[in-house]
């Protein structure tokens, strides 16, 4: 392999020339600051809004911050490793909590992704084919995702109600699936609630993506497979979900970080202290942080929350990665 | 060219812009001034049926005040649930109101914070002077031995509300006096095919308020008298258990109150489903879900033995509603003669009225207003046998552990699990756990 150095042309000096450099350098100046002055605005709103908030919220995480010092927390003293030790020492109560509370969104964050991804995709694969009332099936399909996340919950809070509501009339009252009535709403059954209302809100969008990513695969593809005897669940197993590897791999990443992140759904559901099968980590931390009023222990779970997300995140882009290249060498 | 120049000024100054506005804010450590003399801003709690409600009541109030004074003052009325939090960003921005509602049970909490106008002899004498205000309200204001961190507006007690017509087709004559007695009429109660008692199960604060006074009557408290937490001495455990035994041994409460948080119980006893309900001055909340005040009777709350009093005979926390003034405001002038036009004795009596509370201030108390039957049980509950929650800085942590606590043993005794002596010690035994060092 062999290289060619650039040559720069020689210039030839022209009278006036030396009277025109700063113009030149000005002009050259201009061009190259030009991107970063278009970018400065979008830099600034990201260190507002991300970078400046998360270093205030690592300070704070080292800061023994309660309520005696939240009116200018900068006077906090100093707690060093403090906070982390409270929260990672599982033999004491608040690491014990935070370490149920993270097994119980691992299971959930789990649960959720599965299901939202396996009824989203053998909903796109369903919608593929073409029959009467297939656009009005496709818009009733999405009005989980497109309805006010409070407003939807809040209905489901008045589905799950013990005496009243409709899913104990219709498991109880109609389908004698229960001897009686369940609570949906506190104990352990809060996790099944929190688990379907997620699934009911998240696999709408799961759906749009696959759907998406459908239309990319060539028809002919499947007119080949079917002239060699494949049936449906060949052309599924050998062409739909290969073809939809890359789609799948940025939709379970983004189903995951907002699942497992998921605030509103539990605070909506049950409020500010989650009964302790549904105890998500989302929660937790807030309830460290404001309602204990242990800002810096609640700052601490948070850094060791996004430390932890962002080490599964790099471990899963760097094994989908190495697949997609091995895929590729093929 | 003419357009990437403007385009490059636009985001230069879209960039100034950005930076100034972060810049600004204002002190969240600051001292009060007189900056803006003609405006205050007022969060106040909501009280009423809904937050619509309270606007109807305080707007014409607000206008009068601005009427005498020049001061315009902007209302905000905000619900429960987001009052402590909207406080504490308040607090640590320095972005708050002027003068603000704060429930009494959190005085001692916010008074740690600093964030608070502590209400010294001076400050005081601007309103009048303290001993205008009842003591057992002003016991509610803040730590023991500190200048209150607010005054009293509204004082609240619990009583035993009970439906006449129940009572009388299960063949009660009177309200129980003894928590035997009310068990024993619950039975009566259930055998005609209602619900006996209500509950709010899945509301800490709710729950808070039953366990104190439980614990009161079997001669026990939460905290040590050095304002530590001490939640599994065999008292408490004991005075928890009997409360949560209501629903899980004795099934006076129905099992569906373990998930009620949103006073669904008051809603229950208002459409004639329950016979009783233990709840802080209920008669407006009554009144506007349709129920006639000669439809039910005020008792006041039950106690182990004997009459209600003071010691182990206490039947209700003090309940109540503080006015505080943020240490930073820019009109400290005006939040107190606000302060001294919202405890005068016209105000108490106009407001009190409207929200069915009792006026904190003395001389407002004595009005024939607060001379009704219903209103004397709550009078003489305040007076004689209510008793202050704990005035400590983990106040508020404390409402939240074990009142989550107590919740989730509701949980358990709803599920049909049994509620033992060892699974409450345990319960209370993780919430003391999760108290911040006194």
């Amino acid at each position: 392999m062999t290289t060619t150095a650039f040559k720069e042309p020689v210039r030839q000096e022209t009278p006036g020339a030396a009277a025109r450099e700063p113009h030149r350098r000005t002009g050259r100046l201009r061009r190259v600051s030009l991107p970063y002055l278009l970018l400065l605005p979008a830099l600034l709103l990201e260190l507002l809004v991300h970078l400046v908030p998360m270093a205030i919220g690592i300070v704070m995480s080292f800061k023994e911050l309660t309520q005696f010092y939240i009116r200018d927390w900068s006077t906090a003293p100093w707690s060093g490793l403090g906070n982390y030790k409270v929260s990672v020492d599982f033999d004491a109560p608040v690491g014990n909590a935070l370490l149920h509370s993270f097994f119980v969104t691992v299971a959930f964050t789990l649960l959720s992704v599965g299901l939202c991804w396996l009824i989203g995709t053998a909903a796109a694969i369903f919608m593929q084919d073409t029959f009467r009332g297939r656009g009005l099936l496709r818009a009733l399909f999405l009005v989980p995702y497109a309805l006010p996340v409070y407003a939807a919950v809040v209905t489901w809070v008045f589905m799950f109600q013990h005496d009243n509501g409709l899913v104990n009339h219709v498991l109880h009252d109609q389908l004698h699936l229960t001897g009686k009535p369940s609570f949906w709403l506190i104990g352990d059954n809060s996790f099944y609630a929190l688990l379907t209302v997620s699934v009911w809100k998240g696999w709408p969008f799961a759906f749009l993506i696959v759907m998406a990513g459908l239309q990319n695969i060539p028809k002919e593809l499947y007119e080949a497979a079917a002239l060699d005897g494949a049936g449906m669940w060949q052309q599924i197993r050998r062409i739909t979900l290969p073809s939809l590897r890359p789609v799948n791999q940025v939709l379970i990443l983004v189903l995951f970080l907002w699942t497992f992140n998921d605030f509103n759904t539990p605070y909506v559901l049950f409020g500010k202290s989650a009964p302790e099968a549904a105890d998500l980590i989302s929660v937790h931390i807030y309830q460290a942080s404001f309602v204990t009023w242990n800002f810096g222990t609640g700052s601490a779970m948070s850094v060791l929350l996004l430390l932890f997300l962002l080490v599964v995140t790099g471990l899963y882009l760097l094994f989908t990665s190495r697949g997609r290249r091995a895929s590729a060498d093929v | 060219m003419r357009s990437i120049r403007a385009a490059a000024t636009g985001a230069v100054t879209l960039s100034l812009v950005l930076a100034a506005t972060a810049c600004g804010g204002g002190s969240s450590s600051g001292g009060g001034s007189d900056d803006s003399p003609k405006t205050l801003t007022y969060w106040a709690s909501n009280q009423g049926a809904s937050v619509a409600v309270d606007k109807q009541v305080l707007q014409p109030e607000l206008d009068k005040f601005q009427k005498q004074t020049g001061i315009k003052v902007k209302l905000e009325v905000v619900p429960w649930s987001d009052l402590l939090n909207r406080i504490l960003t308040a607090t640590t921005s320095g972005q708050g109101p002027d003068v603000l509602n704060i429930g009494n049970t959190w005085s001692a909490s916010l008074q740690a914070t600093g964030a608070l106008l502590p209400w010294d002899a001076k400050n005081f004498a601007e309103i009048g002077g303290k001993d205008r205000f009842a003591d057992t309200a002003l016991g509610s204001t803040g730590a023991a031995g500190k200048d209150p961190a607010a005054v009293p507006l509204y004082s609240f007690a619990y009583a035993l509300y009970y439906n006449k017509k129940i009572f009388a087709d299960a063949g009660i004559a009177k309200p129980p006096a003894t928590w035997g007695e009310l068990v024993a009429d619950g039975k009566k109660i259930q055998a005609e095919g209602k619900s006996a008692l209500g509950a709010e199960g899945s509301n800490p604060s709710e729950n808070i308020h039953h366990v104190f006074v439980f614990a009161k009557q079997h001669g026990a408290d939460f905290f040590t008298a050095g304002g530590k937490p001490d939640f599994t001495g065999p008292k408490v455990v004991e005075a928890v258990k009997s409360y949560v035994d209501l629903m899980a041994k004795d099934k006076v409460i129905p099992t569906g109150d373990a998930e009620y948080a949103q006073n669904q119980s008051v809603s229950d006893f208002a459409k004639g489903r329950q016979a009783m309900l233990l709840w802080q001055s209920a008669a407006a909340n009554l009144k506007s879900q349709g129920m006639s005040e000669d439809a039910y009777g005020i008792a006041p709350v039950p106690v182990i033995s004997g009459t209600p009093g003071s010691g182990t005979q206490v039947d209700s926390a003090v309940m109540g509603i503080n006015l505080a003034v943020f240490k930073n405001t820019h009109n400290l002038d005006g939040a107190t003669r606000f302060v001294r036009f919202m405890t005068s004795d016209a105000e108490q009596k106009i407001l009190n009225t409207a929200y069915s509370s009792i006026p904190p201030v003395k001389s407002a108390q004595e009005d024939a207003a607060f001379a009704t039957p219903a209103t004397a049980v709550l009078k003489n509950t305040l007076a004689t046998s209510a008793a202050a929650l704990p005035q400590v800085a983990s106040e508020s942590q404390f409402e939240t552990a074990v009142g989550t606590a107590v919740k989730d043993l509701f949980a358990d005794a709803a599920a049909g699990r049994t509620v033992t002596t060892d699974s409450v010690k345990a319960a209370l035994q993780k919430a003391q756990q999760q108290m911040p060092a006194a």
